[in-house]
């Protein structure tokens, strides 16, 4: 551990806002080990979107044999990721088949079918990661497909490289793990410590940064222990705990608590010499840095109380979010709702018939009784979303703005700076859909200046297609006067 | 209706649904209520059922116009709330008809017309205890000295159904005058206020506890005071309103009152008496009328306590929490445009926050 200087002891003051306290019903899996023993499934499906940016682009063709952590389809563009075979098998198709999102639309998706071999491909076997360079670090986790695995799935090289260019100060990792139910990440620091550990390191070499804070919330004490335990030996890496507040997660939250600093409106944490990645990441880095091993698995938290034996499994990606449920004893005659990622921000899937992608911290099958559907009322103003807000928004001024229509007045009232935590909609009383609607009105937004741009390109073009024909014009009845001229002299 | 289903997140809620908030603020009323009936008797009790009846039964009849469910709105208990706190404003002893058309003009003027709940600028219980007064001025001050239930003086049931539905008025030797009323006539007559307060036979504990002519439910100041305190304890309510507006009413009536003694009520009387407890915790503090911000709020409570302090002492009334928090109302859309809290990484202005000069 590293001794505390006054600096960050004062800075440590700074105040969160806001914040709600949701019950964290992580028990049910927090005490359980990670199920390492997933049985193959028949098909994996592997989508070539499972980051934000450009999807990648394959890279093999249908029928064709290939081996556990062979690039699939590799990145394509400034941001995007690869996508790896999960295990050894053959190419079984590339189709659309529907993508873990509310929609439920199809997506391109490679189709890998098992051989059951389970067969590694050849690499360069073991390397120690603080002889390579930081250029390179960041080229072999680009290389393996890593993406921020909190649920963001932003290319972690992309930020890896951002940070080496504009100078990062604090490295803060991130294992807050506010949601509910979700416990993939505590989990994986009891039990993996020193790898995330080492992940760490590996990334403050790559980015060239002094130290690295790993933020955990206090009410996991285990995890805060054994990640205690696997960094004292290392100067630069503090374990910090943090208050058990939702959304304590928020990068700019864990950026002011932890530094003081506050990331001005529009801006990212780099803008102020942070950079900030989830354990899971890390560990992920560590993983391929080390090993040499792609992103081609990761742990789920499985919850809902309609599942009967919730836990966290570590499964291939392009597991089907079904198989995975029905290996923990779901119950579908129970299930309400079934949410992908925290109950907080996550997302509805209409089926589980979808795969398991590289931001899915967790699945939870939910029963009528947690969900409590209840019908909205009218607002009664009680101001339980301002207090709520992390951001320091007024919630209930915004939202009786987009219902009267006048989308700029709730811009006005700070509609662009909202996170979308739904800790307002959490605590409303009338149980109104806050988040709702400011997505919304976001979204409608952003048509409208989409469609206002498409007239602005049509506008031109017509115009430019008038002056053509003018120009033309002109110019036929130049020659046209100039061969009466010719006529005339003849 | 349907339970509304949206696949949205957040996929929990917290279980605090509006009618817990409605009965918990109904609770903490309870104590005062039943303080006042008691110290009040029996047509303090007619009074009381008829205010409460009528103001649900105006409300049932509004929905039923406006074709909403009745299910869903009536049992918000937000109308059996307004006609309580309506019922405590009023002079324990008022005809029944001063309950029914003071719970119609909150219920359908105050509320309703606006479009229901959440809706109205004013709070529904002041506006129609305004409007009272400046109708009904008589039967708005005539207040009664305490006869307890079962005391001496006190009316049976007999004589005080008469009393509350027959209109044979307060007993003889029962009428009085409130403390703030009975000051400000005394001083209008050139009398000094410590003889003022000598000749009504007025103690300041008695201001406290409650033993003092006055509205129904506002005189024994501790029991609000006590109910409110919980309700912050509950977080039902927050503490700006009631600790700006009383802290407001002190100071002010403490620089007053060491300024002339003589012409100026100190800061206990002024916060013992009347209705500024229940306005500092149960009527300012109304969601729909006062700010949203914290720090809206600071101003909404200084305003109330600044205004209520102005009209008891400088104003042609004797008491000014109506009017005060009525004002505030008016102004809290103002407010609310104009005093929000600072959003994260932007200034008070809310320009985005400049970024650091010099970064290492």
């Amino acid at each position: 551990m590293v001794v505390l200087d006054i600096d960050t002891l004062w800075r440590r003051r700074s105040k969160i806002r806001g914040g709600v306290h949701p019950e964290p019903r992580k028990e049910a899996t927090a005490d359980k080990p990670i199920v390492t023993a997933f049985p193959l499934p028949e098909r994996l499906y592997l989508p070539l979107q499972q980051h934000l940016g450009q999807p990648a682009e394959p890279v093999v063709r249908v029928g064709e044999k290939v081996l556990k952590g062979q690039v699939l389809a590799e990145s394509r563009g400034a941001v995007s990721a690869s996508v790896h075979a999960s295990t050894s098998g053959t190419v079984a198709g590339i189709a659309e088949y529907p993508a873990p999102h509310p929609s439920g639309l199809p997506t391109p998706t490679i189709v890998l079918e098992p051989d059951g071999e389970d067969r590694w491909i050849e690499g360069e076997g073991e390397v120690d990661p603080f002889g390579l360079s930081p250029e390179e670090i960041c080229a072999r986790v680009d290389r393996a497909g890593i993406v921020g695995m909190g649920g963001a799935a932003f290319p972690s090289a992309m930020k890896l490289n951002l940070g080496w260019k504009t100078r990062i100060n604090t490295l803060i990792i991130n294992g807050g793990e506010c949601e509910p139910y979700l416990t993939c990440d505590d989990r994986l620091m009891r039990e993996r410590a020193a790898e995330i550990v080492e992940g760490v390191r590996i990334m403050l070499h790559g980015l060239q940064c002094p130290t690295a804070l790993i933020a955990i919330e206090d009410n996991k004490p285990e995890a805060c222990a054994a990640m205690l335990d696997a960094a004292k030996r290392h100067g630069r890496i503090e374990v910090v705990p943090v208050p058990s507040l939702y959304p304590m997660g928020w990068e700019k939250n864990l950026v002011t608590h932890l530094t003081g600093k506050e990331v001005p409106a529009g801006g990212r944490p780099t803008d102020v010499g942070v950079l900030l990645h989830n354990v899971a990441t890390a560990y992920a880095v560590q993983q391929a840095i080390r090993y040499g091993r792609p992103l081609i698995g990761r742990v789920v938290t499985v919850s809902g109380e309609a599942v009967e034996s919730p836990r966290n499994v570590e499964a291939p990606l392009g597991t089907l979010l079904s198989e995975l449920l029905a290996f923990c004893g779901h119950r579908p005659e129970r299930t309400a709702r079934y949410v992908m990622g925290g109950p907080m921000m996550g997302d509805h899937l209409p089926h589980v018939q979808v795969p398991l992608v590289k931001r899915t911290s967790g699945i939870l099958a939910l029963t009528p009784e947690e969900i409590q559907a209840a019908d909205a009322r009218p607002c009664i103003r009680c101001g339980r979303c301002v207090s709520a807000c992390p951001v320091g928004l007024l919630p209930l001024e915004m939202m009786s703005r987009i219902r009267a229509g006048q989308l700029d007045a709730a811009v006005n009232f700070g509609l662009r700076d909202c996170i979308g935590c739904s800790s307002c909609s959490y605590v409303c009383p009338s149980r109104i859909p806050l988040v709702h609607y400011f997505k919304y009105a976001s979204g409608e937004l952003m048509a409208r200046q989409q469609a206002q741009q498409k007239t602005e390109w049509t506008n031109r073009l017509a115009e430019e297609k008038r002056r053509r024909l003018e120009k033309a014009k002109q110019a036929a009845a130049q020659r046209k006067a100039q061969a009466s001229v010719k006529e005339d002299a003849s | 209706m349907s339970k509304v289903d949206l696949p949205v997140a957040p996929f929990i809620r917290a279980d605090h649904p509006v009618q817990a908030i409605m009965t918990q603020v109904i609770l903490a009323l309870v104590p005062a209520t039943g303080f006042g009936l008691f110290l009040f008797g029996w047509p303090a009790f007619y009074l009381f059922s008829i205010t409460v009846l009528s103001a649900v039964l105006f409300e049932a009849v509004c929905l039923k116009l406006a074709g909403k469910s009745a299910s869903l709105f009536l049992w918000d208990g937000s109308a059996l709330l307004t006609g309580w706190l309506l019922a405590l404003s009023l002079p324990p002893w008022a005809p029944w008809w001063i309950g029914v058309t003071g719970a119609g003009l909150a219920i359908v003027v105050g509320k309703q017309v606006y479009g229901g709940i959440g809706q109205n600028l004013f709070n529904p219980a002041m506006l129609a205890r305004v409007a009272l007064l400046v109708s009904f001025p008589l039967e708005m001050t005539a207040w009664i000295k305490p006869a307890p239930l079962f005391s001496e003086h006190a009316p049976g049931l007999l004589e005080a159904w008469r009393i509350t539905f027959g209109g044979s008025g307060a007993i003889d030797g029962l009428a009085s005058a409130t403390v703030i009323g009975h000051v400000k006539t005394e001083l209008s007559q050139g009398r000094p206020l410590g003889d003022a307060l000598a000749s009504g036979q007025f103690g300041l504990a008695g201001a406290w506890l409650g033993w003092s002519p006055g509205s129904l439910g506002e005189t024994p100041a501790l029991l609000v005071a006590g109910g409110g305190v919980w309700l912050l304890r509950k977080r039902i309510i927050t503490w700006h309103i009631p600790v700006s507006l009383l802290a407001t009413v002190a100071v002010l009536a403490s620089v007053f009152h060491l300024v002339d003694s003589a012409r100026y009520l100190g800061p206990l009387w002024h916060l013992g008496s009347g209705g500024v407890m229940l306005a500092a915790f149960f009527i300012a503090t109304d969601y729909v009328t006062s700010p949203g911000s914290p720090k809206g709020q600071l101003i909404f409570g200084t305003g109330c306590g600044l205004l209520i302090f102005v009209i008891r002492t400088f104003g042609g009334f004797p008491e000014g929490v109506g009017f005060a928090v009525l004002l505030m109302n008016a102004l809290t859309p103002v407010i609310d445009y104009y005093v929000r809290p600072r959003i994260y990484g932007r200034d008070h202005k809310g320009r985005p926050l400049k970024l650091p000069e010099s970064r290492e």
